[in-house]
């Protein structure tokens, strides 16, 4: 049932969101001048770092580029493995 | 006297930098200013032919720049207002006849004559991109609300400010109200909100434009046309003037059109 809903809503949406949406994603990368892929192995480097130093969930890091008019930030959020168990106690 | 240099550029090809070159360029004179507007297309020389001063050409830019003649001789006035002056392009030349700091020095000679002297610059981050904004004391970016122009702005955007060549104000060229209300076009706000920068005018899709040009009269001179309205309050802001937006949501096209008709009947 959420299939053909989310069909439905996939047929609503109009030309002019798809380019908002796509144009957003690709002057993030074009102004950190980084593909995706460049970001992906970003991602697992800083994981491989990190992990020598502390234990990290590595499934749940996050790397995220925040955009504050043309300034972009890189936010990595990155949940350490015992922070975490305690929280689900 | 002591001219503002303005530099049109787009990054992408065909969104319109000459065609706001040459209305502004003409708006202003119309406002009472002394303008030069400068062709640093080198090898795709066009303003000449948009402005409608393509047959008194005798020298052009890179023959001033080589020192075949003087500066002054480069310069053609134009036909229908005595302050408004055009430095064409070579034609047979390509972009690295000259350099940043022979764009810098021609304008420092005319700066103190004039008021304003706008630089319609070449598609194309290269060479005759950063020949075009050297002399700038202000960037105006052009774009289409489309994907591939969008994101070409935002890229010679970026490049501007790299240069520290700041401020950029932009133009939404070629703004279709009944596509933007059907949801197939980007809204200004979408644009404005992708790109971060100031805006300055934005512009309509209107054949009026194809139809000037192909007389060589560049369209403010059409006081019908709603694109030379357009172009005219740009024109208006950038002598600092407060300009109410257009109302172009597609609802009172009809009305502003006919409103139009009248005040031009009535003069």
């Amino acid at each position: 049932m959420s299939t053909i809903f989310e069909r439905l809503l996939l047929r609503e949406k109009k030309s002019a969101t798809t380019a908002k949406e796509r144009l957003k994603l690709v002057l993030v990368h074009d102004r950190m001048d980084l593909t995706s892929s460049a970001l992906d192995s970003l991602k697992d480097e800083l994981i491989a770092v990190i992990s020598k130093y502390v234990s990290i969930d590595t499934d749940a890091v996050e790397i995220n580029v925040n955009q504050e008019g043309r300034e972009q930030t890189l936010i990595a959020i990155i949940p350490l493995q015992a922070s975490r168990k305690r929280g689900v106690r | 006297m002591k001219a503002q240099v303005i530099t049109i550029t787009s990054g992408k090809g065909g969104v319109g930098k000459t065609t706001a070159t040459a209305n502004i360029g003409v708006a202003l004179a119309a406002l009472g200013k002394s303008v030069v507007c400068m062709d640093a297309d080198i090898g795709l020389r066009n303003l000449d032919v948009v402005m409608g001063l393509e047959n008194r050409i005798v020298y052009d830019l890179v023959d001033a720049i080589e020192k075949r003649c003087r500066l002054r001789q480069a310069m053609i006035r134009d036909k229908r207002y005595n302050t408004l002056f055009l430095i064409p392009a070579a034609q047979t030349r390509d972009k690295n006849a000259i350099s940043p700091s022979d764009m810098i020095r021609v304008c420092d000679e005319i700066r103190p004559e004039f008021d304003f002297i706008l630089i319609d610059s070449p598609a194309g981050i290269e060479r005759g991109f950063r020949n075009a904004i050297a002399p700038a004391d202000m960037i105006i970016v052009v774009t289409n609300p489309e994907v591939s122009a969008v994101r070409d702005a935002d890229r010679i955007i970026g490049l501007i400010e790299a240069e520290e060549k700041d401020p950029v104000r932009l133009i939404i060229n070629r703004f279709n109200p009944s596509l933007v209300k059907r949801g197939d076009m980007l809204t200004s706000e979408d644009v404005l909100e992708l790109l971060a920068v100031d805006l300055i005018g934005i512009v309509p899709e209107d054949e009026s434009v194809l139809v000037s040009t192909n007389h060589g009269q560049p369209v403010v001179l059409n006081h019908n046309s709603l694109a030379g309205k357009a172009f005219e309050n740009i024109s208006q802001r950038l002598i600092g003037e407060e300009v109410p937006w257009m109302n172009l949501d597609g609802k009172s096209d009809f009305f502003g059109r006919l409103s139009r008709l009248i005040r031009s009947g009535r003069s």
